[in-house]
């Protein structure tokens, strides 16, 4: 490393590949990082950004390729070999142990003593420094993602990287966080800490990134500055083609109540869990409400109790097309007209070794799938293609096993089969976590059309932009509370993102600080 | 009279007790890392053949316990090989090996079904066992005994004080975070894996060689299987364990006593004798069933294969 100069990349990749059985999921790649340098690395799903990461990192082996560090050609045989290099990578998911204290998760991490009270210390500092204020003496389940994060960011930067990958950092956290993360990366960065932030979110890219290298299906499709771009022109390199923009009505007379929540209390048994408190919520024929909020708030809990996978104790608490159901199971709930799309698309949306005319079954089977307790298969079948059909789902026809489909056409598959039960209230939860660009946009654009036609609809979500792309009026969750609904038209993302800390007008006080970043 | 017969009845419940410890202690070790070996019962058997052989052909029993315990250690890297290697289901692999070690220990002890060894002298511990009734209860006993508690002591402070400790924790909850910060989740369980077929073979050898000194088909009779219920049931915490070991034997010894004492009882046998199995698992789930603590003490990936990344 004598031969550095100011010119050196920190990290030169070339001609990356990497062959999975079905798909070639890096074709190709070259990318370049210098020292102090925010890079961005910008694809939808599945084209290869996480891949290439891991190949990076050293999680898997590229088949092609070779990667430069500082100059120097070097293999990355695994995580370890890529930490002592000075590479840190903060995972989307994220490879903390919940049973664990924040500090015993970062001494996992670290080589050297074991002197937990020191290393709480060294904590702290970097903490202070950064502004990623954590108590390293907690649970890790005890915390919410946002502070996951922060955990995880501490642990790479406690090993003094010179290189810092991020996946999808900001996909959890509330735009007040954003914010801080920005500052923190900045910071970094003007240090000498050379970054790789993978996003497919453009404006972000727009305000933090220096460059960007634009992925798709596997391949280099360009590289910019992003601030000489427009969003368009990004997402243009990034899809292939112009984005159909969504048309959004206004709303329709006031409606006939659809869901109703009145005062909904639900203590919660599991020790990781939120408890419900004072909820109340009405959704009307032809309006979409938005629920948003940092996760961990309550959604998986306000969930359950609205599909009826947990009965409430107070019946009259949750009522469907005018009727108590709070003591009904799902599937009498459904009877009622209420259709569900869950947030885990294997395993509740759908069963991963049944074929979709089964998994078709499974939920529609009140459109005439049955006759005297026997399966009419053919009707099953027709009901599985049209749904494949008019939701434009890629898969090798009705009889594949929904999980050799990808998230993002699954996922449509899920929506399509409760949009065509006719349903009078829809109930959905990270519609499209995970889903592509252009099936995101698909399904959003199902989702008004169905609200034109009528039924009342409530989207749990993460993604604020999506919450305001398609809703009418938003609430916000936070610490199992729910604040009072706004019409989109009437507020901003700045708005909601204080909402989501749990201050909103009129917020009771509240014991400790929300879950948020 | 009474405190003397208080002092046996004590002094029987703890050496009736201590196999299940040190199995028990060696099956928590293993499914903290997130493997399932349900081979416990297996394991003892071939580990209580090899000491009782070893131990009758060399006269020494001290050589019966490292028979016992490289037998057992051999008996888990059959299951490791299975289970870990080959990524076959845990719980067939383990059923498998329980199966296998059961017959094969009564094929291979034939021989030795009709002959006995020599008690094992009891050892000691200078000053402590002049404690009235809790003397000659507890500090007047098998080596194995103290054995257990050290192990009991040393396991807690590996788990929870040393950083080896936390890494095995950690394999145990998330092997894919774990692999992916670098750690060998694979070579973490094999060395998991073996320790706790080292305390099954030694749970077998202290059954053939101290607790009934002779070889008898079956003798183990589900020891191994009681072992394993008691971590779960004891949420994977090793004092808890303790404390359902010697419930159980306790147990057994009462209705041992019972039955063995003429006294006019109504209850059938085979109530009494299933008394033990009952009691133990019944107070352990009253006293664990609180979900937080069993979600903090239950290693997440338990049972699960490993696949990493290709």
């Amino acid at each position: 490393m004598t031969n550095q100069t100011p010119e050196t990349p920190r990290l030169a990749i070339k001609g990356i590949r990497k062959v999975y059985p079905s798909v070639v999921a890096n074709d190709g790649i070259d990318l370049t990082v210098m020292p102090g340098e925010i890079h961005a690395v910008l694809g939808e799903n599945g084209a290869g950004k996480s891949t290439l990461m891991k190949v990076i990192y050293g999680v898997i082996r590229p088949d092609e390729g070779e990667i430069l560090w500082e100059g120097q050609a070097v293999t990355v045989p695994n995580p370890a070999q890529a930490r002592a290099l000075g590479i840190g990578m903060v995972f989307q998911h994220f490879s903390l142990f919940e049973t664990l204290t924040v500090v015993q998760n970062v001494a996992l991490a670290l080589p050297g003593d074991f002197d937990l009270p020191a290393l709480a210390k060294r904590i702290e500092e970097v903490s202070e420094r950064y502004g990623l204020p954590v108590d390293p003496r907690r649970l890790v389940h005890a915390l919410s993602v946002g502070e996951r994060q922060r955990v995880e960011i501490i642990r790479c930067l406690l090993q003094n990287p010179r290189l810092l990958i991020l996946d999808e950092p900001t996909s959890v956290l509330t735009p007040q966080a954003v914010r801080k993360l920005f500052e923190t990366l900045r910071k970094l960065a003007s240090e000498g800490v050379s970054i790789l932030y993978i996003s497919h979110k453009l404006d972000e890219i727009q305000e933090l990134c220096h460059r960007a290298t634009v992925l798709r299906g596997g391949r280099v499709t360009g590289t910019c500055i992003p601030s000489q771009e427009t969003p368009k022109t990004m997402a243009r390199m990034m899809i292939g083609e112009d984005l159909p923009a969504c048309s959004h009505g206004e709303p329709g007379a006031e409606g006939e109540l659809r869901l109703e929540l009145i005062s909904l209390d639900h203590p919660t048994d599991d020790p990781f869990g939120t408890q419900l408190r004072n909820i109340c919520l009405q959704v009307r024929s032809g309006e979409i409400v938005g629920i948003a909020g940092v996760s961990g708030n309550g959604q998986q809990e306000l969930l359950r109790a609205i599909s009826g996978e947990e009965a409430v104790r107070d019946h009259h608490a949750v009522r469907v097309c005018g009727q108590d159901v709070g003591h009904l199971n799902p599937a009498r709930r459904r009877t009622l007209g209420m259709c569900f799309v869950p947030e885990e698309r294997l395993g509740r949306g759908a069963v991963p070794r049944l074929t979709l005319t089964e998994n078709a079954l499974l939920t529609a089977h009140r459109k005439g799938m049955l006759s005297g307790g026997l399966i009419r298969f053919k009707v099953a079948q027709r009901f599985a293609e049209d749904c494949i059909a008019r939701f434009d789902v890629k898969c090798g026809g009705a009889g594949s096993e929904a999980k050799s489909l990808s998230g993002g056409n699954l996922q449509k598959f899920i929506v399509g089969r409760e949009i065509m039960q006719d349903p009078k209230l829809l109930v959905l939860a990270q519609p499209t976590w995970g889903v592509d660009v252009g099936a995101a946009s698909f399904i959003r654009r199902s989702l008004l059309e169905l609200r034109s036609s009528g039924t009342a609809i409530l989207v749990i979500s993460e993604e604020l932009e999506e919450l305001f792309e398609i809703c009418d009026r938003m609430v916000v969750i936070a610490k199992g509370t729910l604040s009072p609904s706004t019409a989109t038209s009437e507020t901003d993302v700045e708005e909601i993102g204080m909402w989501m800390s749990g201050m909103w007008p009129g917020a009771a006080e509240q014991d400790g600080a929300p879950h948020v970043a | 009279m009474g405190l003397d017969f208080l002092s046996s009845i004590l002094f029987a419940t703890v050496v009736a007790g201590t196999p299940l410890i040190i199995v028990a202690v060696g099956e928590l070790v293993t499914e903290k890392a997130g493997v399932l070996n349900l081979g416990a019962e297996g394991i003892m058997c071939v580990g209580a053949v090899a000491a009782f052989a070893v131990a009758y052909h060399t006269h020494s029993p001290i050589l019966g316990i490292l028979a016992g315990m490289v037998a057992g250690m051999a008996m888990s890297l059959l299951f490791g090989i299975s289970a870990l290697t080959l990524m076959a289901n845990q719980v067939a692999s383990g059923l498998a090996l329980s199966i296998f070690g059961v017959g094969f220990s009564a094929f291979v002890g034939k021989p030795y079904e009709s002959v006995a060894l020599a008690s094992v002298p009891l050892v000691p511990i200078p000053l402590l066992h002049k404690i009235p009734v809790l003397g000659p209860a507890l500090f007047n006993q098998q080596g194995l005994v103290y054995f257990s508690w050290v192990l009991l002591g040393a396991v807690a402070w590996f788990l929870y004080r040393t950083k080896a400790g936390l890494i095995l924790r950690a394999v145990g909850e998330s092997p894919v975070s774990a692999h992916s910060i670098g750690y060998g989740v694979v070579r973490i369980r094999y060395q998991a894996v073996l320790f706790g077929g080292a305390m099954a073979g030694i749970g077998g050898a202290f059954m053939s060689v101290f607790y009934t000194p002779m070889w008898v088909e079956g003798m183990v009779a589900g020891r191994g299987w009681i072992a394993l219920s008691l971590v779960v049931f004891a949420t994977w915490r090793p004092l808890r364990v303790m404390i359902g070991a010697y419930l159980f034997g306790g147990c057994m010894i009462m209705q041992m006593f019972v039955q063995g004492s003429g006294a006019k009882v109504t209850i059938p046998a085979q109530f009494l004798s299933a008394l033990p199995y009952v009691a133990t698992i019944l107070v352990l789930v009253l006293i664990s069933r609180n979900r937080g603590t069993i979600r903090l003490n239950s290693p997440a990936s338990l049972g699960q294969t490993f696949l990493p990344d290709a």
